[in-house]
């Protein structure tokens, strides 16, 4: 058995640590790229949105490199992801390719076939094991994402434009041959030490920009057409808040064990929506308030064209930018891999952050003067 | 004595491609309206041959700007000291026109845009996403396909008695409705009037959609020309239109005015090549990457067998390459 992964940003270190810690042979996908979309593409339907069509390209891909069993992650919640891996399963054996599906998910809340699965995966049932495999791969997911985090700071600051892009990048690239937790973590702190050697702006005060929006856009660079890296060349610096690490702690393991698990973001969205409604809706408004609260200068908002819950999302998004007064813009993402519309849209929202700033600046001022 | 400075303005835009004179003073001395017509380099080279005919042998260009989609090859060839996006440079044109400007509406080639400005700064903006169904290139098809020049279309429109409805929110939807209620027998005016209305009204809903159209309103971009669409969005806003003299060219108006202040705050040298680049001749091409699964579109222009610029390529690989090789420092 050998399995393999979809992509989606860092995810693959997940995934491969995970199987790692378990003992399992896996393939990594080759990164997410146009021929997984042209592959994507031909397989899918044409109205699914664009996470399926990518997911469809990694599955063949490797396939083509000698994977013939899928790990993915499903559930019941309200967004058509859910039942992504079912779909995939049925598409990628109607087009003649032999796959098998592991989808770790409760079906029905049954216990006993998630266990199932996971004995499949693990090639027996050593609680231990799984335990350590759970607790190394829970810690990689955060280390990763803190390490992305450090890159959004050092990005807008750096003195040599391109470093952090080109260490990430290698990071990356080396991580797909790192084995298990101890390699790479020794990889990641080794990334994160020479992130911070350097040379960075200490005095400059970057505009800041909240990302918000559809987990799969959101995180996956290749996607959103590198929007976060993208930002921070031009000197902005971002946050991202949901995150895999946030996800498989506070959604997959707090929810399952009943953990208390961090709702500010459901506090904030309540005056504007009061209830899940499905994908990262409320997350996206939740964080949208959050980020005025908290100062930021503009929030971008971004979305798999057809996305149900975002486009909810986007409708609300108007009254939170007139409440809070801050400007957000809405990209939608789709097959289309022409970048000048995007970068169009991505100068003039960073055009008009800098006028407002400049604009406050000169009416603060003018009060000092005045006073 | 000093000799007079001029700036030139340069939007290649997917439909057409403009170019605007402007002198100190910023008055338009002359300007250029171009079908792209799918070959911008050939159209931009054109241009710059028809202006260097046109203006007086001194004239010295102090500084130039590049806007719209084709502006990073505008600017690789012609030498740009200003290179931004078009949004901004429409925002910049209006205010210059018309100072209090609130609502921008610009309608161009194969996108639409919204602006919104208060108290002088742009505080929101929307673009058309996906389809380009509410632009001037769809009518642009649709008068060629009934027969009329574009020029007459909006005139039609006004004609009309009863427009009919039509479906504006897909050009393919639009184009069957279109079809249909001529085949029904409503008349040529009629189905005109009734597109203007359906393409304002796609444009209230998608664009415009939870933002303030405040006036003054500004409407421009080449549709501007177009009387049916300013009729139509007149009657469905119940406010008045501004069109801007120079309406046609106002995005190469705001690169012109971007590249002045650039120039000013600057006191640099300018890039710009002079007019004589337009006897060059250019090749573009695109390679495709093999060195990650990137595998990313590198686009190499050369002129006279030489490479001038490169872009495509996330990692840096190949624009980088060409810097060290020029001696260019502006990498850093």
């Amino acid at each position: 058995m050998k399995i393999t992964f979809p992509h989606m940003g860092n995810v693959y270190v997940v995934g491969k640590i995970l199987l790692d810690e378990l003992g399992a042979e896996y393939i990594v996908p080759p990164f997410n790229n146009k021929k997984a979309l042209e592959i994507g593409t031909k397989y899918a339907p044409e109205s699914a949105c664009l996470p399926l069509k990518i997911n469809l390209g990694n599955y063949i891909q490797a396939y083509e490199q000698g994977a013939d069993t899928i790990l993915m992650v499903g559930g019941c919640g309200p967004c058509r992801f859910g039942y992504y891996g079912a779909l995939e399963k049925e598409i990628l054996n109607d087009a003649g390719f032999n796959m098998d599906i592991i989808i770790l998910e409760m079906p029905n809340g049954n216990l006993k076939e998630f266990l199932n699965r996971v004995k499949r995966l693990a090639g027996g049932f050593d609680i231990h094991k799984i335990f350590r495999a759970i607790r190394n791969t829970t810690r990689i997911a955060k280390q990763v994402d803190e390490l992305e985090k450090l890159t959004f700071k050092i990005r807008p600051r750096e003195i040599v434009k391109g470093s952090t892009d080109r260490i990430y990048k290698a990071f990356q690239e080396d991580m797909r041959e790192a084995r298990g937790y101890d390699q790479a973590r020794k990889l990641v702190e080794d990334t994160r030490r020479e992130l911070l050697s350097l040379e960075i702006d200490r005095s400059f005060k970057p505009l800041k920009v909240g990302i918000v929006g559809e987990i799969y856009t959101t995180i996956d660079s290749y996607t959103s057409f590198y929007l976060d890296s993208k930002l921070g060349n031009m000197g902005i610096e971002v946050e991202r808040p949901v995150t895999i690490s946030n996800w498989i702690i506070d959604h997959i393991i707090k929810s399952a064990l009943h953990l208390p698990r961090d709702l500010r973001y459901v506090e904030a969205a309540a005056p504007y929506l009061g209830k899940m409604i499905g994908g990262h809706a409320q997350e996206t408004i939740g964080n949208a308030v959050l980020f005025a609260k908290d100062g930021y200068d503009g929030v971008v908002q971004v979305y798999p064209l057809t996305c149900m819950p975002e486009i909810v999302a986007q409708s609300i998004l108007p009254a939170i930018s007139r409440d809070f007064d801050i400007p957000v813009l809405t990209l939608i993402i789709d097959e289309m891999t022409g970048e000048a519309g995007y970068l169009t849209r991505i100068e003039a929202f960073t055009d008009l952050l800098e006028k407002r700033r400049e604009r406050t600046t000169i009416e603060e001022n003018r009060v000092l003067s005045r006073s | 004595m000093k000799k007079t400075g001029y700036y030139l303005g340069v939007d290649v835009g997917s439909v057409s491609t403009n170019l605007v004179v402007m002198d100190e003073d910023e008055n338009i001395v002359y300007k250029l309206y171009l079908r792209t017509c799918g070959k911008p380099i050939n159209v931009l080279l054109d241009g710059m041959k028809t202006l260097a005919g046109n203006l007086e042998k001194d004239v010295y260009i102090k500084g130039v700007g590049t806007t719209g989609s084709g502006r990073q090859l505008a600017g690789a060839i012609i030498g740009a000291d200003a290179v931004k996006n078009e949004i901004t440079a429409h925002a910049v044109a209006a205010q210059r026109m018309i100072p209090d400007v609130n609502t921008i509406l610009e309608i161009g080639g194969q996108d639409s845009k919204i602006i919104i400005l208060k108290n002088g700064v742009v505080c929101d903006f929307a673009m058309n996403t996906v389809c380009a169904a509410g632009t001037g290139s769809f009518l642009d098809r649709q008068a060629s396909r009934l027969g009329i020049p574009i020029e007459e279309f909006g005139s039609y429109a006004l004609r009309s008695q009863s427009p009919v409805r039509i479906a504006g929110r897909c050009a393919v939807f639009a184009e069957s409705d279109m079809i249909h209620k001529q085949q029904t027998g409503h008349s040529l005016e009629d189905i005109i009037g009734g597109l203007c209305e359906a393409l304002v009204r796609n444009y209230l809903n998608n664009l415009a959609k939870g933002k303030e159209i405040s006036e003054p309103i500004v409407f421009q971009g080449g549709v501007a020309a177009n009387v049916g669409i300013a009729a139509a969005f007149e009657r469905a806003l119940g406010k008045r239109l501004v069109i801007p003299k120079y309406y046609d060219v106002m995005g190469a108006y705001g690169a012109a005015l971007i590249a002045k202040k650039k120039m000013e705050e600057g006191k640099g040298k300018t890039n710009f090549y002079g007019f004589e680049t337009a006897e060059c001749s250019y090749k573009s091409k695109s390679i495709e990457c093999k060195g990650c699964s990137n595998l990313c579109e590198v686009i190499e222009i050369s002129s006279d067998g030489e490479t001038i610029a490169r872009w495509g390529d996330r990692c840096g690989k190949w624009s980088a390459q060409l810097k060290s090789a020029t001696g260019d420092g502006s990498l850093m």
